[in-house]
């Protein structure tokens, strides 16, 4: 998990070099059965960058994601990570390579507490017994290190709100040595306080600048808020793609309402 | 611990709201002990099970209190119920049951006896092909149940079934005396008085350090907690749950063997499901949900103590022995009602 790959020359010089692409995805297509669910994607990630996907019902996040994290693989068009091109053979592939995605609410495990959520299947041993202390320790530094407050790390992880239980399942993958982040609707069903913990620590990982991020979300404003670039996904396509500050939650919204508008219009010429 | 983590819900993300205790190291570790305890679904069950041998204790001074009834109470009857239900915690923790480990008590002896009496194979040997069996039997409930996708109930009835039938068929349904060769070993595994508690007591300990501080156990739970999140981790959720189901095949294959040393007889109809659902029963009375997730083996055991302790109480006042289920289980759902209840009220108290 932690072996990255040797040809990353980004790692050794950040500043100088320009911004290269950490991910890029080229003409990805994806059928199942009589359903096209992604049609000709196009997409690219910098290094560092926090890239906002948006997009409605079914216009195929899901899928890329899937893609993108070697859940599934594509039937046509190329995937490049790190400039190299690969076919993401499973999730495990895709780990090894500092792709990791964080899904909300399949990640972590309710019954057992913080630590060793951030150790599961890490586990630090004093051969043959866990060493609870060593991963106690590690956890909360690591924890402190990412500014994510929770009350101690003994607690069981189905005592944490939503913000906390989210902001820690980054904090794993970040650890594993993730270098592209995959998040499934970080900020779904959330208070504002709990988006506020999440959107700091994204804050916070840009700020580090290893991380690259890509964003599944459904709330334009909150996008908008913590991502440098805005990708649209409708019908299996990127239809826009801006840097952030020169579009608006009002021009996506125009999108999207025009979307609605033609179908509706169609299915009353029916 | 309590206060904490109702604060972390409002106060979550706030400047200030470090984590717990960290510059306190002895006060840290003393509030974190205390919490463990008050946390521990164990409590109950230890003094449910501590009543009623009190209770039965103190009225039955001299047939309950006696040597030879502690040695009935439990090595005969709580014996078998715990080491069975070490098995069954770890199973149903990762969200899995075995109706069939009461057949692989029933088979292992013979299949002891047939290697040893019939094939000539040196009587250790053969001991040690007994406890393999379990461990095979178990591997085929995993089999089935992981790779061919059967839902572990089915398997194992089927299984059971089959173990039942094999135990029979086998054996023209008599009773047959240990192997003379066989039985110097046997010394070690159930013969003596105290031998089947003092196994119970020693594998309670291990396979409680196996739960709750190795990380076979720490994939247990987190198999059964959330079976696609540990997946995800990388965990091996099949490995697991084919381990735990040989764990138990052999943990009922040793019982087997157990039992018929103890009694200088190997009865085709020894096990079966009577001991697997006191197991079961025990398992849940102790804490362990039948959800997944949850479950703890010492739990068990003290569950297993006051089921046995009630088995044996009741036969000593004399209630008879028709009316004994009715009592029993009454007696199991009155003390699962009060563990659910109190743990439902614990949990009250601290949110």
């Amino acid at each position: 998990m932690t072996s990255q790959p040797p040809e990353t020359p980004e790692a050794a010089t950040p500043a100088t070099a320009p911004a290269t692409d950490v991910l890029r995805a080229e003409h990805m297509g994806k059928r199942f059965g009589a359903v096209t669910a992604l049609v000709d994607v196009n997409l690219r990630l910098a290094k560092g960058e926090v890239l906002g996907l948006l997009g409605d019902n079914g216009a195929g996040k899901s899928t890329l994601l899937k893609i993108l994290c070697g859940f599934q693989q594509q039937d046509s068009g190329t995937l490049m990570v790190n400039g190299e091109e690969v076919l993401l053979r499973s999730v495990d592939h895709a780990r090894s390579l500092g792709i990791d995605a964080v899904y909300q609410d399949l990640a972590l495990i309710n019954q057992l507490s913080v630590y060793h959520n951030m150790f599961l299947n890490r586990e630090e041993l004093r051969w043959p017994l866990l060493n609870n202390r060593a991963m106690r320790k590690t956890a909360r530094e690591h924890l402190d290190a990412m500014g994510v407050n929770i009350p101690s790390v003994d607690v069981e992880v189905a005592r944490l709100s939503g913000g906390q239980r989210q902001a820690i399942a980054i904090a794993r993958a970040v650890y594993s040595d993730a270098k592209i982040l995959l998040l499934d609707e970080p900020l779904a069903a959330m208070g504002a306080k709990e988006v506020a913990i999440i959107l700091d620590l994204i804050r916070d990982l840009k700020r580090r600048g290893d991380v690259s991020i890509i964003i599944i979300a459904h709330n334009y404003g909150q996008a908008l808020e913590v991502c440098d670039r805005i990708n649209l996904l409708q019908h299996g396509m990127i239809t826009l793609d801006k840097k952030s500050k020169d579009t608006s939650v009002a021009e996506l919204n125009d999108i999207v309402v025009a979307e609605y508008r033609r179908a509706l219009q169609e299915r009353q010429r029916t | 611990m309590s206060n904490t983590t109702e604060r972390s819900g409002m106060l979550a993300g706030l400047p200030g709201d470090g984590p717990g205790g960290t510059g306190n190291g002895t006060l840290d570790r003393l509030l974190r002990g205390a919490g463990v305890f008050g946390r521990q679904r164990e409590a109950t069950v230890f003094v449910v099970a501590a009543a009623l041998l009190l209770y039965f204790g103190l009225t039955n001074p001299s047939t309950f209190g006696s040597r030879i009834n502690a040695i009935d109470l439990l090595s005969e009857i709580a014996a078998p119920i715990i080491i069975i239900a070490i098995g069954e915690v770890l199973l149903l923790i990762c969200g899995e049951i075995d109706l069939s480990v009461g057949f692989i008590f029933a088979c292992s002896p013979f299949v002891m006896f047939y290697l040893n009496e019939y094939f000539g194979v040196p009587a250790l040997l053969a001991i040690i092909i007994s406890l393999a069996f379990g461990v095979l039997c178990g591997w085929i409930n995993g089999f089935l149940t992981v790779t061919l996708g059967l839902p572990s109930f089915i398997t194992t009835l089927g299984t059971g079934f089959i173990l039942a039938g094999f135990a029979l068929y086998t054996s023209h349904a008599e009773s047959k005396t240990i192997p003379p060769a066989t039985i110097g070993y046997g010394d070690w595994i159930g013969t003596g008085p105290w031998s089947q508690f003092i196994w119970a007591v020693i594998l309670v300990v291990i396979f409680h350090i196996v739960l709750t501080r190795t990380s076979w156990g720490l994939h247990t739970i987190a198999t059964g907690d959330n079976q696609l999140g540990a997946r995800e981790a990388g965990i091996k959720v099949g490995r697991i749950k084919y381990g735990n189901f040989m764990i138990t095949g052999f943990l009922g294959a040793l019982v087997g063997l157990q039992v018929a040393f103890y009694n200088n007889t190997i009865d085709p109809l020894a096990g079966g499901y009577t001991p697997m659902f006191y197991s079961i029963t025990a398992a849940v009375i102790g804490g362990t949900a039948m959800l997944g997730g949850s479950g703890t083996i010492l739990g068990a055991f003290l569950g297993a103590i006051a089921l046995s302790t009630l088995i044996d109480g009741f036969d000593i006042v004399g209630i008879t022995a028709n009316v004994l289920p009715i009592i029993f289980g009454g007696a199991i759902l009155i003390a699962m009602i009060a563990n659910v209840q109190l743990a439902r009220l614990r949990a009250k108290g601290r949110t």
